[in-house]
């Protein structure tokens, strides 16, 4: 067992159990911090399929967070007022059913990731960040202006969508879902990183040329990563939206994108855990500094500063020390 | 022997009455750009509570940053951990359409200081939720009537594409009897104004109506006073409140704005609280101030009449509204929202610094548009 | 819609477009010299114009606070880049991409702690305030002529700086082969400070001279910043000309499209409906044009062909 394997370990296990004993001494809040960690750092893990697998700096995933949120209030909208979405030829209704809410998150974004990807991944580096920065702002000011969905003031779901078996009103049974599924995607971007189409799409970054020798094509390698790092944070998207009962053009702005990569750099980039120690930490900061003083952004940003200088990898990196080259 | 036991029965009654503590959760916006509403709002809330002297509320402040999910994620805080009573302090209209739907039908009371969207005064209204500010679309009404009142007969109307931009020129409209001579949506956030006031000089208006909250504002009526088009303005008093006015300079001097409040309002109540806080805070009170201000009263006016505990009773207590309101006269109306005179005011220059004059009344006793949609 | 308004549109393009290249041209040498992105561009931004409205406060001189504009960003620019941008020119864009945001923050609420939470005022001067009227009739303020006057003043600087001078040559040959002229005796160390300390004062000059009719307050910065990246993104990055075709490209299309689409869209739907798409349409355009671009070049209008 390597250090970073104890590490992981350790890490889903304390965010496990924390709201199990918050649970059984009647902290209900710390249950909602938690489950917020656990939502953002599934967002910060799509990402890191695209960024630490694939290379692909995407500053542009908040479009998908936000589909993901607004399939969420779309269809819970609609459970919620009776009325249907589509009403023509055939009738689609609303739902207020996770499973079916999720598949139509992931399906949207993964769709629209499909449809960027096809056109951003034209373009490389610095063109690629930024083409991802367009799209992003493209849906924020589109759902900005989208009056039939509330525009600027987003919409409220009053009651929290429900799964089958569980009563997602008790915090801790909400949290037990959304660490399920961290964990199971946790379990299937592992099993991803060791696959073929894993190991082709790390070499694709370290050396497109020779990937290109042996008969595959990076670009198409690039795509598909794009694609999966869209969906899990889409479906990310839909859980955050169901968190707060509520949804905006918030989640698409460039700040939701920003602060999704200092989840997974602040952890560590391409590691397994990365994404949810950089969101846990990330929460807890923001409940603790924000407490303590009304400027609690310049420590913050002082914070962020020093770990890009002075622990390159990330915490991941600080405590169980850098990556394997040949992983 | 006997008079002893009931002094100390008496002294027994008043430490249960000083235990009946009221919780309260002020989130509002403390950090970024719109800092300085919330900070408003909060001053002249806690300014009340100093002033009335009690122990027996206690206010737990948070900051919102203007975004609504920390603004969700505060109000499940200060509902799950800090068990408060009563939440307020929400200045924008997106943040409590997040906050307000949930934290009431959790059985909380939620007491507006600003924000009061249509949903919540209609439809969506709440025998938990009271607006103590206004309806959102009152100053556009109030802006409206003003212009057929002076008239205008040929008005030209923008606000930012947003819900809030949309109810506001609707709430010009239902008030104003004259010709548009055009209607524009501009981009939330927009710096740049040159294109619409270019517009508004091909338009061959005769009166401008605006909404742009903020820096918008300020950038707006700066460059509005640089391009030599003199048409009237008209607007609401957002964008010439106390603290904004002094940024966007001369360019503001002698544009009429439409207020629920205005720091020469002529009432006892407001005399005072306009010395107490620029005594305490260095600063003239604002629309946000004042608002604060009468929220804290009124929560302290229905204290006095009953338990928090007791639901019935304490909203009873709230609709009676028995305080002194800094806007002089002050009532509920069946939907919760305030039934209130609305100004017109001008702006001038008071020795170094630029504030408000009453000049007009545009309506006496407004309520709002969506009484009868409210079921309750 | 009159000829004369379609020109005053177009005049106000431009004005807006040369002020965004004023941004952009530090945006893009800073990229094409030291291959760094810097988020925190438009912190810079926002230094100019407190600097200036503090100054012009303190002092009752637009000119005075111009040039604390210039001198604060470009301090600002040379201290952020001894101490922190320094370490990244060998990193990946990712750690740029996180420490410049990370200045974004602790420049922001830094300055809100100095300058408090209210807007600051400051206004254009006297000589230059109110309307002029140019040949055909039209009244424009003339303070706006007076920014493409000095935007394109700036912008013939640049290119003279670029093209005809020894720092021009040295920043050039930087962007080719930093190796080669490190060997032939250049101070690089001195070399990066003193480009970065250039972007960020004519960032910040840009800040003032906009803050005069715009609202000077935390965050002001951050709109533009984005726009600026539309700007060299579609210019291509490292290029000075094409940051100057990209805003004005920018600046036009941002400002013609908020004018037309709603009346385009006026020809096939009711008005109300009209002015709301053309609305939300026009805000999105420039990152449709961005797209456009990128998809057609990927490396941008004048980008270096890989």
């Amino acid at each position: 067992m390597t250090r970073e394997t104890l590490l992981n370990a350790l890490v889903l296990l304390a965010l496990g159990l924390l709201p199990v004993w918050a649970h059984l001494s009647d902290e209900p809040f710390t249950i909602t911090l938690a489950t917020r960690a656990a939502i953002l750092a599934l967002a910060a893990v799509g990402l890191n399929i695209a960024l630490g697998l694939g290379g692909l700096v995407s500053l542009g995933h908040a479009l998908f967070f936000g589909i993901g949120g607004y399939a969420m209030g779309i269809l819970a909208s609609h459970a919620q007022d009776y009325t249907p979405i589509y009403d023509g030829a055939f009738t689609v209704p609303g739902t207020k059913s996770m499973p079916v809410i999720w598949l139509v998150a992931v399906a949207a974004s993964a769709m629209a990731a499909l449809l960027i990807g096809l056109l951003a991944l034209r373009t490389a580096g610095v063109y690629f960040i930024m083409i991802t920065l367009a799209f992003g702002q493209m849906a924020f000011f589109f759902a900005i202006s989208w009056n039939a969905y509330g525009g600027e003031d987003g919409l409220s779901i009053y009651v929290r969508n429900s799964f089958p078996g569980l009563n997602t009103l008790v915090p801790i049974q909400f949290f037990g879902l959304c660490f399920g599924l961290l964990c199971l995607i946790l379990l299937a971007s592992h099993l991803l990183a060791r696959s073929p189409f894993g190991l082709a799409l790390n070499a694709a970054r370290q050396s497109p040329d020779r990937v290109m020798a042996v008969g595959l094509d990076p670009k198409r390698l690039q795509l598909v990563a794009f694609v999966l790092s869209g969906a899990v944070t889409g479906l990310a998207g839909a859980l955050f939206a169901d968190l707060n009962r509520f949804v905006s053009p918030t989640m698409f702005s460039w700040q939701t994108s920003g602060e999704i990569m200092v989840f997974l750099i602040l952890g560590g980039v391409a590691r397994l855990c990365g994404p949810v120690i950089g969101a846990a930490v990330f929460v807890l900061l923001e409940h603790w500094l924000g407490g303590l003083s009304e400027f609690w952004h310049i420590w913050l940003g002082l914070l962020l500063l020093a770990v890009v200088l002075f622990a390159r990898g990330g915490l991941v990196g600080l405590i169980a020390g850098r990556a394997r080259a040949h992983d | 022997m006997l008079k002893q036991l009931l002094a100390s029965v008496a002294l027994a009654a008043c430490a249960t009455t000083a235990m009946a503590e009221v919780k309260v959760g002020l989130i509002t916006t403390l950090s970024g750009g719109g800092a300085g509403l919330g900070i408003d709002t909060r001053d002249g809330f806690m300014l009340a509570l100093e002033q009335a002297g009690r122990d027996d509320v206690e206010v737990v402040i948070e900051d919102d940053q203007q975004k609504p999910d920390v603004a969700v994620q505060l109000a499940d805080r200060l509902i799950q951990s800090e068990k408060v009573d009563v939440l307020t302090g929400i200045v924008w209209s997106n943040l409590a359409m997040a906050v307000v739907p949930a934290a009431t039908a959790q059985g909380l009371f939620y007491l507006s200081t600003n924000a009061a969207p249509a949903q919540l005064a209609g439809a969506g209204c709440n025998p938990n939720y009271f607006s103590v500010s206004y309806q959102n679309d009152n100053l556009h009404e109030a802006a409206g009537a003003y212009a057929t009142k002076a008239g205008f007969a040929n008005s030209f109307i923008l606000a930012p594409n947003y819900p809030a931009g949309k109810d506001s020129l609707n709430g010009f409209k239902r008030f104003y009897e004259g010709e548009l001579a055009g209607e524009i949506y501009t981009d939330l956030g927009q710096t740049d104004y040159a294109a619409e006031i270019a517009q508004i000089r091909a338009s061959g208006a005769d009166s401008v109506f605006f909404f742009l909250p903020g820096g918008m504002g300020i950038s707006f009526l700066k460059q509005y006073a640089d391009s030599g088009v003199d048409l009237p303005l008209i607007g609401p008093a957002f964008s010439f409140d106390q603290n904004i006015l002094q940024a966007v300079g001369d360019a503001a001097l002698g544009v009429k704005n439409t207020s629920s409040w205005s720091k020469d309002l002529d009432n006892a109540a407001n005399a005072a609280f306009v010395t107490a806080y620029s005594e305490k805070y260095g600063r003239l009170p604002s629309l946000y101030s004042a608002q604060g201000y009468d929220t804290a009263n009124l929560l302290l006016s229905a204290m006095d009449k009953a338990e928090v505990s007791d639901d019935e009773a304490f909203r009873a207590a709230l609709m009676e509204a028995d305080f002194d309101s800094v806007r002089g006269k002050f009532s509920f109306n069946a939907s919760q929202h305030p039934v209130q005179d609305l100004y017109v005011r001008e702006v001038v220059r008071e020795g170094d610094i630029l504030t408000n004059q009453i000049v007009d009344t545009a309506i006496t006793d407004r309520g709002h548009a969506y009484e009868a949609e409210c079921k309750m | 819609m009159t000829p004369l308004l379609i020109v005053e549109q177009v005049l106000n393009g431009l004005q807006s477009g040369i002020m965004l290249f004023l941004m952009a041209a530090g945006l893009t040498l800073i990229f094409g010299v030291m291959g760094l992105i810097n988020l925190a561009h438009g912190s810079l931004f926002m230094v100019g114009a407190f600097a200036a409205a503090a100054t012009a406060a303190a002092t009752g001189s637009f000119l005075l606070g111009l040039g604390a504009a210039l001198v604060a960003a470009a301090c600002a620019g040379a201290l952020v880049e001894r101490l922190v941008i320094r370490r990244l020119y060998d990193r990946d864009h990712l750690d740029q991409v996180l420490a410049t945001f990370a200045l974004i923050l602790i420049f922001s609420e830094g300055t809100r702690w100095i300058f408090g939470s209210f807007p600051l005022y400051l206004d254009i001067p006297p000589a230059l305030s109110g309307p002029v009227t140019l040949p055909g009739g039209i009244q424009y303020p003339l303070y706006r002529l007076f920014l493409i006057g000095v935007g394109l003043v700036l912008a013939g600087a640049l290119f003279w700086l670029i093209g005809r001078t020894r720092l021009g040559i040295r920043i050039r040959a930087g962007e080719n082969d930093r190796e080669m002229i490190a060997a032939l005796g250049v101070d690089i160390a001195r070399l990066y400070t003193l480009v970065f300390a250039l972007g960020a004062a004519l960032a910040g000059l840009a800040g003032a001279l906009v803050g005069a009719i715009q609202s000077v307050q935390v965050g002001m910065g951050e709109p533009v910043l984005i726009l600026a990246f539309v700007v060299i993104v579609i210019g291509g990055i490292g290029s000075i000309t094409g940051a100057l075709v990209g805003a004005l490209l920018v600046g036009l299309t941002d400002t013609l499209g908020g004018i037309f689409l709603p009346r385009l869209f006026a020809l096939v739907m009711d008005p109300a409906a009209a002015t709301q798409t053309g609305a939300a349409l026009s805000s999105m355009a420039i990152y449709m044009l961005m797209a456009a671009v990128l998809v057609w070049r990927p490396t941008g209008l004048f980008g270096a062909r890989t």
